[in-house]
């Protein structure tokens, strides 16, 4: 949050309007998510010519109201001390008070009134108290001037900032000061320091303290210190200020190294020097070290958390919070003030670890200017000297280990004009360092430029110089090209061009898409765990619902049927493709297909229902257009959540590359088929596309029928028919089953095609060759011919 | 004898006259043409009739058979017709029942914006690629110039899986580096990369543990913000509208310098402000920026010869924003009935 008011102490943006500076502040590249104003329309500063009482109450003042421009207003107020010759904040028609509360023209007991004479409290500028409601309406000083703004001439009128804290190069402009900078760079106009002055006394620092720092992660530590403070009420403006970012004002002292903060983004850690001894030493913690800090809570410290010590006792977590021991308090008299800079990343373990992110550990965790680390010491010595009474000894304490090693960028201006894709001429690439205020020098057309030590966010390359120049310059003048690159078509790659090819095809055959989330709850990632892999189980889940990588799509399948089940939707035919990975990272893209209800639906006519062997049709269209015709066969197996006897493998070259079956009524009352396949397995080289002729000779067709046991599968006899019919077979087809055949048997139709490519068969022939296939089967198998 | 032709004839005509159908027809067929039939014995008596008269005999019972045939043939075919449309009368159906549904799938929705994006960069060239979603830090986040205990990463709340070491990835930007390292700081690059990523969200209406990032990168030669924005012309008028201005805002992301949001003007208001801009008339869509020199070289591409530019979007809010859907579990719960809607193309012919 930044105040307005507050920055114009650094610039002069009183010419102004927030609302469009907030805008140019937001395209060149913070950005400003809300503007806060405490602003009220038709609210102006007026003086009461006359105030006589109200014809017809006792507590009614009539008055009439100058608000300039040689106007009256008649206004009847109540206050008690409404009196003619008063300044006083008239809100006339149309303004808008807190609580949505409109002023219009109206009759008070039959007498015009045409506004309100207002308090402070009515505006939202202080307590509803009663003390504030018996001292009546705002009196305003003599100075003030007619048909001004109140809010103005009170020093009330707030603008805040609402910045997106999220992102951003917010260390450097998420202060008073840092932000004073980047309006600078868009207005051109220069950034005036506050007072950095006080007085000191020749009682040195030195005399009292010792400091040393036994830790790599504090390159820079400084402290003054200072004696005799007197604590009490912050000035009205550093209470104002403060709570109008959201801090609560405490007492003179703690305000102001929040205020100091605000200022220069340096947070201060005052510490009561009487609670301390004569050292300050900044170590790494130890593990298992207690401190407890001021919200008087006790914290358990590691040995990567930073710590400063008496020399032995805890008594601050750095940049993270202060202990209970050394806290300044309403009796403190003489305070050690720190100005320091600790790791960043340090902070940050810390701060999350303790759960303690605050004002200051954010501002450390981002990384802080030494410059200012500086300024900001001699700022609060400023301040408490003029509004603590303090008395500042000499000297400084110090450990300064920091990199003060300037960022130097040297680039041509092509470089730049490259980068962005426009030209810019040298002139305006000095306006827009000028107004940066980055120090540069040109040598032979080269910039030669050294970074402010106050931007931390600006590397030393030319990408960072080419952005600063860039945004100032305005990326509205970049026109738009296209990379002058080679001409190609662009292609899906890998996995995922077989995901895409997969995915249109079973599109076409009817399924639609779905998409599920990937962790799923541990009991359904035990569901369809045919292959029994380890799962990758999150430390750091969300919930239990979504805490396990599952390894099959089928269950979160399931979910989408139920989902839409519960919405009456019948006919539910969906897949998805999806990676899923074991307990040992090995990734694994998978099919899954979910069928149930009708594949072709004809309420009135009859529909095509969909079966096991309608699931098997896709598997086998979906193989066969990947080129795996002939390669892939089905095996009967027992896989968990699926129907024992409506289950199987599928296989191909012998290997398992998924299963299909009807889900176990168990797992779904439905009749819901499922089917999941390695999409993985699938990847690999398949025979060219080639032309084969038709056979031009006729073909002869004979039919047969055996009756086998109940459990046999027709894939056994049909095997064995393959191999007695030879090459002249050209194709076998199931024409018939019958169950229902006494001794648990059934019958098994078969018409058997035989051909040859070369040459008219003979009757005869095929019937050697049909006569053995039967005798074949009926010897191999022990089963009898039904038919033929 | 002539009496009696002239007694047939009339008696053919009546005969013919009087025929109401097929079998009628085909029984008169019997009745004069058979073997025994009045023209065949007719014909049969032609040895009978002196030879002076042989001759008109003759024509006259030829006359008399081609007048039968004739009729025959004509009558035939036309109780044929007769017949064949009573048959087909028979047949009609009532065509306003309804049709029996051979349906073709649909896309999740998500995936059809996802295509719909795929097919606009794969036309300029850009090879569509995915990577690992169990990832690496050092390619979710070192690499991009995202070192360990930098802020970027609380924005990212990532679910680690081992240590600081794996993780679910947090966005897709680790596949544009596993792209780069294969090309080996050689070839070129033109990828985009659209991707499951996953960060520790609370699910509800506008966000998602899940979600889905498209990213892309392009590595060439003299590479700059103004190529960016050119190809976002041609990707965002493609998606939105030729009428869709493009604007670019500075930004701040790890992995690019000079970095950008990339808004479109409102397709919706065409900027004269609504609620899906906010009555700003943009909306942002796409994080983007020069890729940073540090992550070329990480990746070893040399900076001062390779340049190039990414960006990244998530797919959930374009596809929120254009088909005007405002929870995003729609794409994860799917519901049928909605998704079905989006089988289909959107061919406007306005040329």
């Amino acid at each position: 949050m930044i105040n307005l008011e507050w920055v114009k102490d650094y610039i002069d943006i009183d010419d102004q309007d927030l609302e469009e500076l907030a805008v140019k502040i937001t395209e060149v590249g913070i950005n400003i998510e809300k503007v806060i104003t405490n602003k009220i329309d038709n609210l102006v500063v007026g003086k009461v010519v006359s105030c006589i009482n109200h014809p017809d109450s006792d507590h009614l003042h009539l008055c009439q109201v100058d608000i300039g421009n040689d106007e009256l207003k008649q206004i009847v107020c109540g206050a008690p001390n409404v009196r003619e010759g008063l300044k006083v904040i008239v809100a006339m028609e149309g303004a808008v008070l807190p609580g949505d509360f409109v002023i219009k023209a109206s009759k008070i007991r039959g007498v015009e009134s045409n506004g309100m004479l207002c308090a402070l409290y009515e505006l939202g500028l202080e307590e509803r108290t009663e003390e504030a409601y018996n001292r009546g309406i705002a009196e305003l000083g003599d100075d003030a001037k007619v048909g001004s703004d109140p809010l103005v001439y009170l020093g009330l009128l707030n603008t805040l900032y609402e910045l997106d804290i999220h992102k951003h190069r917010n260390n450097d402009c998420y202060y008073h000061i840092g932000f004073a900078y980047e309006i600078s760079a868009i207005l051109n106009r220069k950034v005036k320091l506050p007072d950095l002055s006080y007085k000191e006394v020749s009682d040195d620092i030195n005399n009292h303290f010792k400091l040393e720092v036994k830790t790599s992660k504090c390159p820079y530590y400084l402290a003054k210190m200072v004696t005799n403070v007197e604590i009490g009420e912050s000035p009205e403006f550093i209470k104002r200020r403060l709570l109008s970012v959201g801090m609560r004002p405490i007492n003179n002292v703690v305000d102001i190294s929040n205020y100091v903060m605000l200022e220069f983004g340096q947070p201060l850690h005052f510490f009561d020097k009487d609670k301390l001894k004569d050292k300050i030493l900044v170590r790494d913690a130890d593990d298992e070290e207690v401190i407890t800090t001021l919200d008087n809570k006790e914290r358990i410290l590691k040995s990567s958390d930073i710590v400063i010590t008496d020399g032995v006792n805890p008594i601050c977590v750095a940049g993270v919070m202060g202990g209970l021991n050394t806290e300044v308090d309403k009796n403190t008299k003489n305070i050690l003030i720190e100005s320091a800079i600790f790791d960043p990343v340090s902070i940050r373990y810390t701060a999350n670890r303790l759960n303690l992110r605050s004002e200051a550990s954010i501002r450390y965790g981002k990384g802080l200017s030494y410059e200012y680390t500086k300024y900001a010491l001699d700022r609060a010595c400023h301040l408490l000297e003029k509004y603590a009474n303090a008395t500042i000894l000499s000297g400084i304490v110090s450990h300064d280990k920091i990199d003060k090693t300037k960022k130097i960028v040297e680039f041509y201006p092509i470089d730049v004009d490259k980068m962005l894709g426009i030209r810019i001429d040298e002139e305006d690439m000095k306006y827009e360092l000028d107004k940066l205020g980055f120090d540069y020098k040109i040598c032979d057309g080269k910039f030669i430029v050294t970074i402010p030590s106050r931007r931390l966010d600006i590397e030393p390359n030319v990408n960072d110089i080419a952005e600063e120049i860039g945004r100032l310059y305005g990326y509205q003048n970049i026109v738009g090209t296209l990379p002058k690159v080679e001409l190609k078509q662009g292609d899906y790659i890998g996995d995922v061009k077989y995901r895409k090819v997969i995915s249109k095809r079973l599109r076409s055959l009817g399924l639609n898409e779905v998409k599920t989330y990937t962790l799923v709850s541990p009991t359904v990632s035990n569901m369809f765990d045919y292959e029994t892999k380890e799962k990758i189980i999150l430390p750091n889940p969300m919930s239990i619902d979504k805490s396990v990588v599952r390894t099959s799509l089928i269950p979160s399948l399931l979910n989408v049927y139920n989902y839409n089940k519960a919405r009456k939707v019948d006919d539910i035919n969906i897949y998805e493709i999806s990676k899923t990975y074991d307990k040992n990272y090995n990734e694994e893209s998978k099919i899954a297909f979910l069928m149930s209800g009708a594949y072709v639906n004809n309420s009135w006519n009859g529909s095509l229902k969909v079966d096991f062997y309608l699931i098997k049709g896709i598997v086998e269209e979906l193989l066969d257009y990947l080129g795996f015709k002939n390669r892939y066969s089905f095996v009967k197996s027992k896989v968990s959540s699926l129907h024992p006897g409506i289950s199987c493998d599928i296989l191909l070259d012998r290997k398992r590359i998924g299963i299909m079956g009807r889900v176990h009524p168990k797992v779904c009352k439905d009749e819901v088929y499922v089917c999941e396949i390695s999409l993985n397995s699938l990847m690999m080289k398949v025979k060219p596309l080639k032309y084969k002729e038709a056979s031009k000779y006729p073909t002869i067709s004979k039919d047969l029928a055996f009756i086998v046991p109940k459990d046999m599968m027709s894939s056994e006899v049909e095997g064995i028919i393959k191999k007695a019919g030879g090459r002249l077979l050209s194709d076998i087809k199931v024409f018939d089953v019958y169950e229902k055949l006494e001794d648990n048997k059934k019958s098994i139709a078969y018409s058997l095609t035989f051909m040859d490519s070369n040459r008219t068969l003979t009757e005869e022939e095929v019937m050697n060759v049909f006569n053995n296939i039967i005798e074949r089967v009926i010897t191999t198998l022990n089963i009898e011919l039904r038919d033929k | 004898m002539f009496m009696n032709i002239d007694n047939i004839k009339r008696e053919l005509i009546n005969d013919l006259d009087n025929v109401k159908d097929l079998k009628e027809l085909n029984e008169l067929h019997i009745k004069y043409l058979s073997k025994k039939g009045i023209i065949t014995e007719l014909n049969c008596k032609i040895k009978d009739v002196p030879n002076e008269e042989k001759k008109e005999f003759g024509q006259n019972v030829n006359e008399l058979r081609n007048m039968f045939n004739n009729s025959y043939e004509k009558m035939k075919k036309s109780f044929e017709e007769e017949e064949l449309n009573k048959k087909l009368q028979s047949e009609a159906i009532d065509i306003s029942l309804p049709s029996t549904k051979v349906k073709i799938g649909s896309p999740n929705i998500l995936e059809k914006l996802i295509e719909e994006v795929e097919s606009i960069f794969m036309s300029m060239g850009y090879d569509v690629v995915d990577g690992p979603e169990v990832e690496e830090d050092k390619y979710n986040f070192e690499m991009l110039n995202i070192p360990k205990g930098h802020p970027a990463r609380d924005a990212q709340d990532t679910f680690y899986i081992e240590g600081e070491e794996l993780l679910l990835r947090s966005q897709t930007s680790p596949v544009q580096v596993r792209t780069m390292l294969r090309n080996k700081g050689e070839k070129p690059v033109r990828v985009i990369c659209p991707g499951k990523t996953y960060r520790r969200d609370d699910d509800d209406a506008t966000h998602s543990h899940q979600f889905m990032q498209i990213e892309g990168l392009l590595v060439d030669k003299d590479i700059s913000l103004s190529d960016l924005k050119g190809t976002f012309e041609v990707v965002f008028k493609k998606l939105f509208g030729d009428d869709v201005k493009v604007r670019l805002r500075p930004s701040y992301y790890p992995f690019t310098e000079p970095s950008v949001e990339v808004d479109i003007s409102c397709f919706n208001c065409k900027g004269n402000g609504c609620n899906i801009c906010k009555n700003t008339g943009y909306i942002t869509i796409c994080g983007a920026g020069i890729v940073h020199p540090d992550v070329l070289k990480m990746s070893s591409y040399d900076p001062s010869i390779w340049s190039g530019f990414a960006f990244g979007f998530g797919a959930e809010r374009v596809a929120m924003l254009k088909y005007g859907i405002n929870d995003v579990r729609v794409f994860y719960n799917t519901d049928l009935r909605e998704s079905r809607v989006f089988d289909r193309e959107e061919i406007n012919n306005n040329d």
